[in-house]
């Protein structure tokens, strides 16, 4: 039986990885399990500077999932590549994902330029968060910005560039035909939802910001039907994700398109849930009598 | 290497109104627990996707003892299991209290906040320990903590005790105390650093906030500190008040 996908060039040893933002940077999860045994890991959100990120509370339940208003607090990307980066690329093999934000267009190339020369396996390309004020979601739901930002990151990296989109717009293809043709090698979808939750006996939103993206199984069903629309609107390869979890979901986001996928809130119901999503999968695949994962990808027949 | 702990629950009882009491029993749980850390709960009914951080009271043997409020549906299934039931537990989890053997300890708690205190009495040598409730009927756990040390209770009614707020006794006495630990509703902590301050006197604060994951990865649940945002479920829940900066 086969796991391994190729993904940009990268050979990943199986599909699973972890969502950007629920998964610091894997170091807190490896108490838990050996972290080498997923495909890899996309580290928290990074910035050039250290970020504090917003007030709280930044999360709150609701019915299927959780909003989160977090703003990309992190340490700064220095503090990753003289820390984090060299601690998990000597002690684990799987692959490590940065994925970096920006407020400015210049910010972006920039942060792809400070990882040239490291150890990152790929870039993940954050034009998507909902919690901060510039940037962020607004470059991520203009095609001209998505674009722009794509060339100036592709321009610095030395990593393939992976573009995190929205799904906070009206038509998601538009966007990722966009992150195509100005040259990205891949993409990951979605990042979450822009959601809200108000308190009706203090009649305050629950989330200090008001406002936050939304995340887990009640975000799956639009994540499967975007990923299903891009697969089919480019050729660059996709990772899927949005409420995973289990191994079925993952295997669901696979045959909408995907060909890696990455858990996120599952996390947070379950610290062991990527490395079940994982076992999952290989279960399916005995089920079903698939030999290679790869067979998956795209193998929707829709009616 | 961590586990995700197995718990069966040999014991539950309302030990006020809407406050469930559950010993837990698992030998792993009750020999690493400190005082002032905490379990994160799986809500395991197939709706709530968030585990519940809840504080850890007391541990012996192989036992551990939660109480927590009823406050909304994953407190509620919480409080509707019953004895034999299994849950599904991460922990003990945080940077609990820091003892200072040979300090003249003050123990200030209010309302649920006065639960994760009682294992830390017990470990402290005859502190001073003053306790907060709304009024009579939600005074619990009086026994328990008058073994552990000089204990002062106050109601913010007036029904029991002393009519007033807990910290307003435990001024009266402030010569005799080296250290102040504290844990209870945010005005109160505040209260309490500013306390401290006045004194010129130490304190450690036990923070409460909304989590995610319980083990410092996802930066929700932060506390505003003179160091940057620090997360309370890995380097608190118990932070040093001088540290912490309350809007």
């Amino acid at each position: 039986m086969n796991t391994k996908v190729n993904f940009c060039g990268i050979e990943f040893d199986n599909p699973v990885l972890t969502a950007s933002g629920t998964y610091g940077f894997g170091l807190e999860y490896d108490q838990y399990y050996n972290i080498s045994q997923l495909g890899g890991i996309s580290v928290k959100g990074l910035t050039l500077k250290e970020r504090e990120g917003n007030p709280t509370p930044r999360i709150a339940e609701t019915y299927g999932g959780m909003l989160n208003s977090v703003g990309l607090q992190n340490p700064g990307v220095e503090t990753f590549k003289s820390f984090y980066l060299p601690k998990l690329k000597a002690e684990k093999t799987c692959k490590v994902i940065a994925n970096i934000a920006g407020s400015t267009v210049e910010d972006y190339a920039e942060m792809a330029r400070s990882l040239r020369d490291t150890a990152v396996d790929m870039l993940e390309v954050n034009i998507s968060c909902p919690n901060v004020k510039n940037g962020g979601m607004a470059f991520g739901t203009d095609p001209k910005m998505v674009e722009t930002i794509t060339r100036a990151v592709k321009s610095q990296a030395a990593q393939p560039v992976v573009m995190k989109l929205s799904p906070n717009v009206t038509d998601i293809t538009e966007m990722a035909r966009a992150a195509e043709s100005a040259g990205a090698d891949g993409l990951s979808l979605i990042n979450t939802l822009l959601g809200m939750k108000i308190d009706v006996r203090t009649r305050r939103p629950i989330l200090a910001n008001n406002m936050g993206g939304y995340s887990g199984p009640g975000v799956k069903p639009v994540a499967v039907r975007m990923v299903y629309q891009v697969a089919r609107a480019v050729k660059i390869p996709i990772i899927g994700m949005g409420g995973i979890m289990n191994g079925e979901d993952a295997v669901e986001f696979m045959l909408a398109g995907a060909s890696l996928v990455m858990v996120g809130t599952a996390n947070f119901t379950d610290p062991f849930a990527a490395l079940k999503v994982k076992n999952g999968i290989i279960d399916y695949m005995r089920r079903c009598g698939v030999e290679d994962v790869n067979e998956l990808i795209g193998a929707v027949k829709p009616n | 290497m961590r586990e995700d702990l197995k718990c069966e629950i040999i014991f539950r009882r309302e030990i006020a109104p809407n406050q469930i009491e559950l010993i837990l029993k698992n030998r792993r749980l009750a020999q690493e627990a400190r005082p002032g850390q905490f379990v994160h709960i799986a809500i395991e009914n197939g709706v709530n996707i968030l585990r519940r951080p809840i504080s850890i009271c007391d541990s012996f043997m192989e036992n551990t003892r939660i109480i927590f409020e009823i406050k909304g549906e994953g407190t509620r299934w919480l409080a509707e299991r019953r004895e034999g039931d299994v849950l599904t537990l991460m922990g003990p989890l945080g940077n609990g209290f820091s003892i200072e053997p040979g300090k003249r300890a003050f123990v200030i708690g209010g309302g649920i906040g006065t639960f994760p205190l009682y294992k830390l009495c017990k470990t402290l040598n005859k502190p001073e320990i003053f306790l907060g409730f709304r009024n009579k009927d939600m005074v619990v756990m009086e026994n328990e903590f008058s073994m552990t040390g000089n204990l002062h209770i106050a109601t913010d009614d007036g029904s029991y005790g002393y009519y007033g707020f807990a910290i307003t006794l435990a001024e009266e006495k402030i010569d005799g105390c080296d250290i102040i630990y504290a844990c209870g509703p945010r005005p109160m902590l505040k209260a309490v650093k500013a306390l401290a301050e006045k004194y010129g006197k130490k304190a450690q604060l036990s923070m409460e906030e909304r989590m995610g994951c319980g083990i410092g990865a996802c930066l929700v649940c932060v506390c505003k500190t003179t160091t940057g945002n620090r997360q309370v479920c890995l380097q608190g829940p118990v932070f040093d008040a001088d540290e912490v900066i309350f809007d």
